[in-house]
């Protein structure tokens, strides 16, 4: 089959490698009818999460037809399925908690070693993102092998186009948890840093789930156009103070909530983010997070942080005080995305939840390296992009 | 003849088990593998605290090289101690172990190493059902080991905790090299490994792997 693939920082193609076959009972395999790039993808373009092989096939968000079943599978031939990118087992004690991005068992034992040093206890699998969540095989290709697919893949009736409900795989949800871990109340306001896919999930997410008023800060024009259209206030952070603007906007309190839907290689104009960039790049710093440390600045007393946005290692200069003075919470992780997927799918067809305003760009899988290309450069006008293999 | 609770029924035996647990555990340590477990930590004036011995800061006790780990695993504990108990289900989780086979009441492990098998010969010391299991190297083995695995309730009925402990002599030579190889080189890794993929099998059936094809 065909399949992207990764062969360094900013190379990736397109080659022919192997079909994937039934391995365990619970497997299915399904053959990928369409796919997303994602902006975490981008993280591994940029070879910043260390554990990627040369010829890894990337990809995480993608949907198809189910071909073949293992004997302990629940789906049937010819279903059509989006795939979580989260791998859970449905069986151990997180998956039982609804904590699947926490599964205790879908990442290989011999693959845990490398997490569970780092991070105190090994991650879950996911799909397509590096040996450190399993190394397994992405789904920005023809055919992806899917463990427990009696357990992750949703079955989408035949009316619904892919598109519709593509981002039910990672983005939505991820947008939608991010949201739900505001616990919003009446009157609140939500401030969200970052207007990517997530950020624009987790505005119309915070919007469905009440929120008075909704800021997203960025410095991409039609981004933040997107936002708006969804019905946020927005703020270029390139012309305004946002620390100041986010008080004036909220009669001098501060958000109830904020949102980092940015992650570890977040931009920005203040000399932390410089001083981050410079130590990302000589590798003396994992992880950026200018963004982090403005939403926890602004922020009111007592608030609370989701951060969907992702990070793999450490960072300094933490507002630690900040955090403990003013009393915040904090929610974070990867997405428990089983959770999510049957209630987001009902509101896709209820017509509730639209995702398709997202979608800048359709190529080919051989085009690939193009969508990422573009996806990294051409931030402001390629917001999404979608492969048809 | 059976070994159970009583130990060992030869005095030879005895003595390589008070040998050992003297060597491997420290001279304060009374009560064979049961106190090495909960092996007191004692930090100079410090108090003893009730952490595994394990978790102690010494990796070697005498000649004996300690580790072990605990896993809980969502199943009830007579499933999981049955499992363990016929030991020809060991292969399916313990990657190295080909196979495990009885030699009347001495169970021989053939462990797979490049330039040759090693082979471990074991009796079993300790048989308490849904408990616990422990075994001993008995002469002919290729490693001075010994070992338990113990099965609690886990607390709020969060399934069961499997808990195992294995000694042994870290061998010298050729043999030592290819054991190295084996164990010695991350004691703990192949440990914590094989309880991890139990855990998998018992808890969904399968153990995880992300290979895309079945090997050639």
């Amino acid at each position: 089959m065909r399949a992207l693939t990764y062969h360094g920082k900013h190379d990736v193609r397109v080659d022919t490698v192997p079909d994937p076959e039934i391995i365990n009972p619970r497997d299915a395999v399904i053959e990928i009818t369409s796919t997303a790039i994602c902006g975490s993808d981008l993280h591994l373009y940029d070879g910043v999460i260390p554990g990627l092989l040369q010829g890894d096939i990337l990809g995480h968000e993608f949907m198809g037809r189910v071909v073949e079943t293992g004997r302990d599978s629940t789906l049937q031939k010819g279903q059509r399925v989006v795939v979580p990118f989260t791998i859970s087992c449905g069986k151990c004690f997180h998956c039982m908690k609804q904590q699947y991005s926490a599964c205790d068992n879908s990442n290989p034992a011999e693959k845990q070693d490398l997490t569970e040093p780092l991070y105190g206890h090994a991650m879950s699998g996911l799909f397509g993102y590096s040996h450190l969540t399993g190394g397994y095989p992405g789904g920005q290709a023809q055919y992806v092998r899917v463990p427990y697919s009696d357990v992750g893949p949703i079955v989408i009736p035949d009316g619904l186009e892919d598109e519709t409900v593509l981002f039910l795989s990672d983005i939505l949800p991820t947008g939608w948890m991010a949201a739900e871990n505001c616990d919003i109340e009446e009157g609140d306001t939500v401030a969200v840093w970052g207007c990517g896919p997530v950020g624009l999930f987790a505005i119309q997410s915070a919007l469905i789930m009440g929120a008075h008023k909704v800021i997203a800060i960025d410095h991409y024009p039609h981004r933040l156009e997107l936002a708006r259209g969804l019905g946020a206030e927005v703020i270029d952070y390139r012309h305004t103070h946002v620390l100041e603007a986010l008080m004036e906007m909220t009669g001098g309190i501060g958000p109830d909530a904020v949102i980092d839907a940015v992650g570890m290689e977040s931009h920005g104009l203040a000399p932390d983010a410089i001083s981050d960039k410079v130590k990302q790049v000589v590798g003396m710093g994992a992880d950026r997070g200018h963004a982090l440390r403005e939403a926890i600045m602004a922020v009111r007393k007592g608030g609370r942080i989701s951060m969907p946005g992702v990070y793999g290692g450490f960072i300094d200069k933490f507002p630690l005080g900040a955090f403990m003075e003013k009393g915040l919470q904090w929610r974070t992780g990867q997405t428990h995305v089983q959770k999510y997927s049957h209630d987001l799918l009902r509101r896709i067809e209820e017509g509730q939840i639209d995702t398709t305003f997202l979608i800048s760009h359709r190529l080919s899988l051989e085009d690939a390296p193009t969508g990422y290309a573009n996806f990294k450069d051409n931030q402001d006008e390629w917001t999404k992009v979608v492969l048809k293999p | 003849m059976s070994y159970r609770d009583d130990g060992y029924s030869s005095r030879r035996g005895r003595q390589a088990l008070e040998a050992a647990l003297a060597i491997a555990a420290g001279a304060a340590i009374v009560g064979g593998i049961h106190a090495m477990a909960r092996q007191t930590q004692t930090a100079p004036r410090g108090i003893p605290g009730d952490a595994p011995g394990y978790t102690s800061r010494k990796s070697m006790y005498g000649d004996y090289a300690v580790t072990g780990r605990t896993i809980t695993i969502n199943r009830p504990r007579s499933e999981l101690y049955a499992y363990w108990r016929d030991f020809s289900n060991l292969p399916k989780f313990m990657e190295s172990v080909e196979k495990v086979e009885w030699e009347g009441d001495v169970s021989v492990w053939t462990i797979q190493a490049p330039g040759g098998d090693v082979r471990i010969r074991a009796h079993i010391t300790t048989e308490k059902q849904d408990e616990e299991i422990a075994w001993r190297s008995v002469q002919g083995s290729d490693i001075d080991t010994e070992g338990k695995v113990t099965f609690r309730d886990a607390p709020g009925g969060r399934g069961t905790e499997v808990e195992a402990i294995v000694a042994y002599i870290p061998p010298v030579g050729r043999l030592g090299a290819l054991v190295a190889k084996l164990f010695q080189k991350e004691p703990r890794v192949q440990g914590r490994r094989e309880l991890k993929r139990f855990k998998m099998l018992m808890e969904t059936g399968e153990v995880t792997t992300s290979h895309n094809r079945q090997a050639a």
